[in-house]
């Protein structure tokens, strides 16, 4: 192995387990400024318990979040100097402005609020989450504007003196049209996921506990119908954002059917396929007729180029290029059966969280109590099929650039750290996998403990600005 | 000013931000087993950072896009180039923040204890090697022709870059020291007054002596002037510490790290990263720097927030201005197993 596949497998690696958490807390945030807002409305003393319950889950999740987001903003640096060299002028501006603006929100207010019950007005408390939960729109706006310039680069020139990409409109950047459909798709898949969890860990405890019934049954059914609707959300953006792909990538989105030849008209979608091993022949398939044009053009009689047309045409526009040192001529075709199940994965397990909440909806309709235990099975399941969806959309979006890491601009394998060295990349490689590995126990142990706690009982937080409030009582929270 | 000055400028402003600020959360974190005798009073010292710690570490982050940002060249060489000591960092920040958040999840003495070693750990070891660093980014480092690094680890570690290492253990220590002592109250408060002014000595001597050599290296007049101020706002901490006059003498440190560092800079300017192979291979502000255009955004991004971010978190501080004590503590407390 060299140094570009330990780096590319160190980058899949570490990413996808930072959007593990990330979008749990993009949605988490949310919702438990939502149901502190609804403490503050109704005066309900069980929103503040269901508040306080899922904040404990939240923070948990936030703590490795936090810590894993650190290595992202080193590693490219550390492990692909040379892409940081020739983006930097572009790639960089969005990720400081994500720090500046972003991260200093999020750290901050979450501090206060986690430490002010007893030190801020009630409702400047809540605003804190509020503000926290702009800071996470605010950091995937910008993060997700960096990677989709990386899609789709917009907004700069090559200059051949300097060998780089250098910036000359940001507002091209900022309003990327990949941006435009990759925000929304990505951010309603943090809140369906967020919602998820909130739902199955309410029917776990639902169909487990006597105690507190009701108030599970409030938290299940606001967590399944924002499961669902965010889906309708996610369905609608990641319909928009595959006809933009078809358009700037349209090797990415043949390689997610396997489409070799190009399709004139009513390209099918197909749904299964059993094919050879290396993804080139195929032997079984269930197809829908026409699916693919819809889901690409928007029309059922819409052309779909195939991948071996989008080859020949790509070694036409990048195998002559002089000048580009930047990448390396290939068949500039990336792993198909990746591509292929992946995108297939991506959709089936979102509509399956989906299913899963229309159907706890229906169980729980009109005061409905099942007790049933499997039901709290697939509530677990609900967040994991989620998590399992965002990890395969992602590994979709990212190896269906291949062999790009900027699209046209820069190969993956050109990106790399030249000074690196196969020891180096491979000790950081093994010792943030395991350390990673290690976290990821500790905190599905922490949280399957916290679940098992359930709610804990009310306790009216303490009043700052009550005279009788001593500043000598015990902090109301305490690490 | 050069656009590329000000962003020079302004990079050093947010390092200057994290040694200061992250330095005495550091210093808490190395001192949790030394004064503190029980777990209350460790969960005195965790809770006086508690609520801070995560936005002073962002001022790392922050200094590292801006870096990316602004200078690529300088970003793509320091953090490819200085490889494993950045790895070691990032572990150590890693067991570290999230040993904050899940010591207390279980009342358990183990649990605890190894999330406090966590805490202690992962404080020492970026203290240590952030000054590592600095001192090899202020002596140079091998570096070729093509801007790459050609050292290894053992090139960072030598008696320059060592003595670096010494001298940010000792003063964010003392900082975590006098720290305490303005945040506490009750006898950990003294032991921390205590403690402040015995390390402040050995900061001292081992900075002033780091200080003195680097001048004699890279040295300007300017450098020379900001690390006498520095000098002698470290020892004016000390005597505040021993006169007990803990606002002074946290003012002190802080002040003495703030500089110390921005003499750093000083000293190294206009490069970013000298290279010993050759001074022509140097990076400057103007060889590693990103366009105009490029930095003319961030200017005006960073004009906006910078003041605006400055502005809450200052108003964090106030928010948890108070002491902490023993009986501020909330039970559960800790269950023997
Ligand atoms: C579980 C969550 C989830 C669900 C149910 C879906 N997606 Fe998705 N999808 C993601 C989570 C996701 C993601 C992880 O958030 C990705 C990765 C990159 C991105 O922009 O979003 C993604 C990427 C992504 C891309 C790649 C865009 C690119 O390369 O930049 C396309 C074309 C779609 N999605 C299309 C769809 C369609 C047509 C869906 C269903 C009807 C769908 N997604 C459901
Ligand atoms: C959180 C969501 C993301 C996930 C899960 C993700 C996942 C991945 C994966 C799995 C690869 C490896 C592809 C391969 O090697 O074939 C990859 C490559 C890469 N991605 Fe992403 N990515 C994400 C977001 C981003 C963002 C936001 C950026 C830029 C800011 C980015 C930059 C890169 C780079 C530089 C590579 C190069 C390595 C390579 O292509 O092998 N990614 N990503
Ligand atoms: C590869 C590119 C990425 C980099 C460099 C990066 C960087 C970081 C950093 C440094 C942090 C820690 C902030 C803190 O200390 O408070 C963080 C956390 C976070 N990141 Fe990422 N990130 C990347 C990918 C993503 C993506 C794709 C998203 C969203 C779509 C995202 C959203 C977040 C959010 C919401 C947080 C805060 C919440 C949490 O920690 O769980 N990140 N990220």
């Amino acid at each position: 192995m060299d140094v570009v596949d330990i780096a590319r497998i160190q980058f899949g690696v570490i990413t996808v387990y930072h959007f593990l958490f990330v979008p749990l807390t993009i949605g988490g945030t949310a919702l438990v400024a939502l149901l502190e807002t609804l403490w503050l409305r109704t005066k309900n003393p069980d929103y503040l318990r269901l508040t306080k319950f899922f904040a404990k889950l939240l923070l948990i999740n936030f703590a490795i979040g936090v810590v894993t987001g650190i290595v992202q903003e080193f590693q490219f640096g550390m492990n692909w100097s040379d892409y940081s060299r020739f983006v930097g002028d572009v790639f960089g501006a969005p990720l400081a402005i994500e720090g500046l603006l972003a991260f200093f929100l999020e750290s901050t207010f979450l501090g206060l609020w986690i430490f002010g019950w007893d030190k801020l007005p009630r409702g400047l408390h809540n605003a804190c989450m509020w503000i926290v939960h702009l800071g996470t729109l605010a950091s995937s706006w910008f993060i997700l504007a960096a990677n989709s310039w990386m899609q789709h680069p917009v907004g700069y020139r090559f200059n051949p003196e300097s060998g780089r990409a250098e910036l000359t409109d940001f507002a091209a950047v900022m309003f990327n049209k990949v941006q435009l459909v990759t925000f929304p798709h990505v951010v309603l898949a943090a809140y369906m996921t967020a919602a998820a969890a909130m739902a199955g860990v309410s029917v776990w405890l639902f169909v487990r506990r006597s105690a507190d019934r009701e108030v599970y049954r409030r938290s299940l059914r606001l967590g399944a119908a924002i499961t669902l609707l965010a889906g309708l959300g996610v369905a609608i953006t990641g319909d928009l954002q595959g006809k933009v792909m078809t358009e700037v990538q349209p090797m990415k989105m043949a390689a997610a059917e396997g489409l070799y030849e190009t399709a004139d008209t009513c390209a099918p979608f197909s749904v299964f396929t059993v094919g050879t091993p290396d993804g080139k022949h195929e032997k079984f398939a269930v197809t829908v007729p026409c699916l693919l044009s819809f889901l690409g053009t928007g029309t059922f009689d819409g052309k779909v180029e195939g991948i071996n047309d989008l080859r020949e045409e790509y070694r036409q526009t990048y195998g002559q290029d002089p000048g580009a040192s930047y990448y390396t001529p290939g068949d500039y075709t990336p792993v198909i059966p990746v591509t292929y199940w992946s995108f297939r994965f991506m959709i089936t397990m979102g509509s399956l969280a989906a299913a899963g909440s229309a159907l706890l909806l229906w169980v729980t309709r009109r005061g409905r109590a099942p007790g049933a235990r499997w039901l709290g099975t697939l509530g677990i399941g609900l967040p994991l099929l989620m998590l399992a969806g965002n990890s395969f959309g992602w590994i979709f979006t990212e190896m269906g650039r291949q062999p790009w890491a900027v699209f046209g601009l820069m190969t993956t394998e050109r990106a790399v750290s030249p000074g690196v060295s196969v020891a180096e990349a491979a000790t950081s490689l093994v010792v943030l996998t395991l350390l990673y590995a290690v976290l990821a126990v500790i905190e599905v142990r922490l949280l399957g403990t916290a679940i098992r706690k359930g709610l804990a009982p009310f306790e009216e937080p303490p009043d700052p600005g009550d005279p009788e409030h001593s500043d000598d009582a015990p902090l109301a929270f305490a690490y | 000013m050069e656009l590329t000055t000000v962003w020079f400028v302004a990079i050093a402003f947010f390092w200057v931000g994290y040694f200061a600020l992250e330095g005495f959360d550091f210093g808490v974190g190395m001192l949790l087993p030394v004064l503190a005798k029980d777990e209350t009073e460790r969960r005195v010292l965790i809770n006086t950072i508690g609520p801070v710690w995560d936005g002073n570490e962002v001022w790392l982050l922050v200094a590292g896009g801006m870096t990316f940002a602004a200078f690529p060249h300088w970003y793509a060489t320091l953090f490819s180039g200085f490889y494993l000591p950045l790895l070691l960092i990032l572990v150590a920040l890693i067991v570290r923040g999230v040993a904050f958040e899940y010591r207390h999840q279980r009342h358990d003495a183990q649990w605890v204890a190894r999330w406090d070693a966590a805490i202690t750990f992962g404080s020492l070891l970026p203290a240590v090697l952030w000054g590592v660093a600095f001192a090899n980014i202020a002596a140079g480092v091998p570096i070729d022709a093509d801007m790459e690094f050609t050292g290894s680890l053992l090139t960072l570690l030598n008696p320059f870059g060592l003595l670096g290492g010494l001298v940010t253990l000792s003063l964010f220590v003392t900082h975590g020291a006098t720290f305490i002592a303005l945040k506490t109250e009750g006898d950990i408060r003294l032991r921390a007054r205590a403690l402040a002014w015995r390390s402040g000595i050995v900061a001292a001597v081992l900075a002033v002596v780091f200080l003195a050599w680097l001048q004699a290296r890279t040295g300007s007049p300017t450098s020379a002037l900001v690390f006498v101020v520095a000098a002698l706002l470290l020892v004016g901490g000390v005597a505040a510490a021993y006169a007990g006059r803990e606002g002074w003498s946290f003012a002190g440190t802080f002040g003495a790290i703030a500089l110390a560092v921005t003499g750093i800079f000083v000293a190294l300017f206009p490069d970013v990263l000298p290279s010993s192979t050759d001074v022509a291979f140097s990076l400057t502000t103007t060889n590693a720097s990103a366009t105009d255009y490029s930095l003319t955004i961030m200017t005006w991004a960073a004009a906006v927030f910078t003041p605006l971010v400055i502005g809450y978190q200052a108003w964090t501080y106030w928010v948890f201005r108070k002491r902490i004590g023993t009986h501020h503590i909330p039970t559960p407390q800790l269950a023997s197993k």
